[in-house]
This record gives structure tokens, sequence and C-alpha cells, in this order.
């Protein structure tokens, strides 16, 4: 037998996804839609805020959602109440979704009479940061009553987010959330990302983050057709 | 977890790499940033499961890890991060601006015997 050798190939593993992602990025911008993607933990309310989202939008914009899970079409069906186009990516036992599973789940449907889409990744922390779904924005949301230190926790997937949103902010006194704290551990691994704080339930401190999203589909649009 | 669908992917790339040549892989070097989400422990510990039944088999994972490296706006130079912690420059403490090493996943090079 000879020698081994090495030999350089230089390959990235996620290729396959980055590829379908460039892909479906290119079909939004084209499209005039603006994507928003979720990550979160497990109960940190993401369905209550999106749902909140939907039905705050929807006067103004033509909305949608994707929502990902392990099982079942619980959220897809509690979203279907803002009447706003949704439908459900069962992952199976999967923990993010994948470039993949958006194109397929996207197949039937007309972008083009879309403002906004909102995909709700499966609840995570962890695996979702590997992988590019072609979005235009990534959410990170964590709730009051997690602890303030969670985007050190989590560094990875804070720092691959564009913009943070704190809520349950109506539990933030029952549970004494420090807002200072949690603003500080954003800061220390993401470095000027845009934070809000607001509660899904009341509806306190909605609006301004409306307004960054509705200001963001703007600027995309100009971008777009520059 | 998903470094075992990472792992898959791995021997998949290598496999693909080691039929265009006629080889047999005896070692994959991969180059894992800090940042890539991907755990060094469990990847190891999945790559064993993902060579099962391949021509992979017996094989080596031979991981390097990357630190993050970003451009500091305040000294206009790459500084490599102590912590993905701390997102500010290491030298004058300013916070970081672009990040420009530490997501990568990538199989870097292989071992082979003819």
């Amino acid at each position: 037998m000879s020698e081994p050798r090495l030999i350089e190939v230089r390959r990235n593993v996620l290729k396959q996804n980055d590829v379908i992602a460039r892909a479906l990025r290119e079909q939004f911008r084209a499209a005039g839609v603006f994507v928003v993607s979720l990550v979160s933990s497990p109960g940190s309310g993401k369905t209550a805020f999106l749902e909140r989202t939907l039905t705050s939008l929807q006067p103004r914009f033509r909305v949608a959602a994707l929502v990902g899970d392990l099982a079942t079409d619980n959220d897809a069906a509690r979203l279907a109440r803002s009447k706003a186009a949704v439908r459900q990516i069962t992952t199976g036992t999967l923990c993010h979704l994948e470039a993949a599973m958006v194109q397929t789940a996207l197949q039937d449907w007309d972008l083009h009479q879309l403002d906004f889409l909102f995909i709700e990744n499966v609840g995570n922390l962890v695996c979702p940061s590997s992988y590019d779904l072609g979005e235009n924005l990534r959410l990170v949301l964590m709730s009051v009553t997690e602890g303030e230190d969670k985007p050190q926790k989590y560094p990875t997937i804070f720092n691959s987010a564009d913009v943070a949103v704190i809520t349950k902010d109506d539990l933030a006194v029952a549970v004494e959330f420090n807002w200072e704290a949690a603003q500080k551990s954003i800061e220390s691994v993401r470095p000027g990302m845009p934070v809000f704080r607001l509660s899904a339930k009341s509806g306190a401190g909605m609006q301004a983050y409306l307004d960054f999203l509705s200001q963001r589909l703007t600027e995309e649009r100009a971008m777009a057709h520059s | 977890m998903h470094e075992l669908s990472i792992a898959m992917g791995i021997v998949e790339a290598a496999v693909e790499e080691a039929q265009q040549r006629n080889v047999q892989v005896t070692a994959v070097h991969l180059r894992l940033g800090a940042l890539s989400g991907v755990v060094k422990d469990a990847l190891l510990f999945s790559y064993e499961v993902a060579c099962q039944d391949t021509p992979l088999h017996g094989s080596r994972l031979l991981i390097e890890e990357v630190p993050v490296a970003v451009f500091c706006p305040q000294c206009k130079e790459k500084r490599v991060l102590e912590s993905v912690q701390l997102f500010t420059c290491p030298d004058c403490g300013a916070p970081a601006g672009e990040v420009l090493q530490g997501k990568e996943l990538e199989v870097f090079a292989l071992e082979v015997e003819e």
C-alpha cells in the first residue's frame, strides 16, 4: 500500500443548504416580499408574538407565515385565527428548519401576493443558527421569564440574528427582570443590534417594532428597484 | 442536537470527493468555527455513527477549531476574540465590527490512500 497523502478539497458542509437559501433569497427579492425568520427557546411566546404581529400588520399589509414544529399543527391552527395564510412544516424529529423545507412548503404559493412572510423556526436556540433560510431578517425572541443572561448562554444564535425582541414585558415586575442587564448581555454578543421590548399579550411596545418592520420593507424594496 | 445530520453531510462530501479521485479516505480534516453552531464532541461522536456502512468506515475526523475574528472599526485591524461571549476588541475594547472568520464548517482536506 502506498503512503497516505493529503489532498485539499475545501468543501462547505452546508453548501447544499446555502445554495437553496440563496435561490430563495433571490425569489423573495424578485417577488418583493420581506421575509422574517423567528428563533427562540420553546415556551418563549413565539406563537403569541407572531399571532399579534400578523393581526397588527394585516390592515396595511398582506402577510403569511410558515411555522415549524416537531409535531402537531396546533400553532398553525392558532395562527389561522389571525386570518393570515398559514402553513405548518412538521419536521418530525429534526430540531431546526432547513432551506429545502421552506422551499417545499412555498412551492404553490404566489409570493407576489405578499408583503411579509414570517418563518417560525422550531423552538431551539442552538441548531437553527447554522441554517440560512434565505430570510431578510433573523429575529431572536426571548421573554423576561428566561433570565437576562440568555444571550451570553447562546451567543451563536444571538450573534447570527439581526434584531432582538424581549417579550412578556407584562411579567417583568413579577420576575424582577433587569432590563439593563439583558441589554448589556445582548450588546456583548452582538454589538449594535436593535432591541425591542414589548408585551404580545397587552400590545404595549408593539408599535415601535411594527414600524421597524415596515421601514425595513420599504428599504428593501427601494434597494431591489435601484 | 443536529450534529448527526452535519456528520452525515461531512461523510457524504468526503465519499463524493474520494470517488471522483478513486482513493480511500483514512482521515477527514475539518475546519470548525466557534460560531458554526456545531459542538465538537457531539460531532466526533456522530461521525463514527455516520461512517458506518460507508467507504469511510474506520476513518478519523480531525477537527481544527477556528476562533472568531472580527474587524475592529477603531484599530482598523482584524482581531481574534478571546470568547464568543464578548464581542469587543481585545486590544482597545471597542464594539466588534464585521465577523471575518469563525463560521466555518468546511471539509478542508482528506488523507487518502490509493
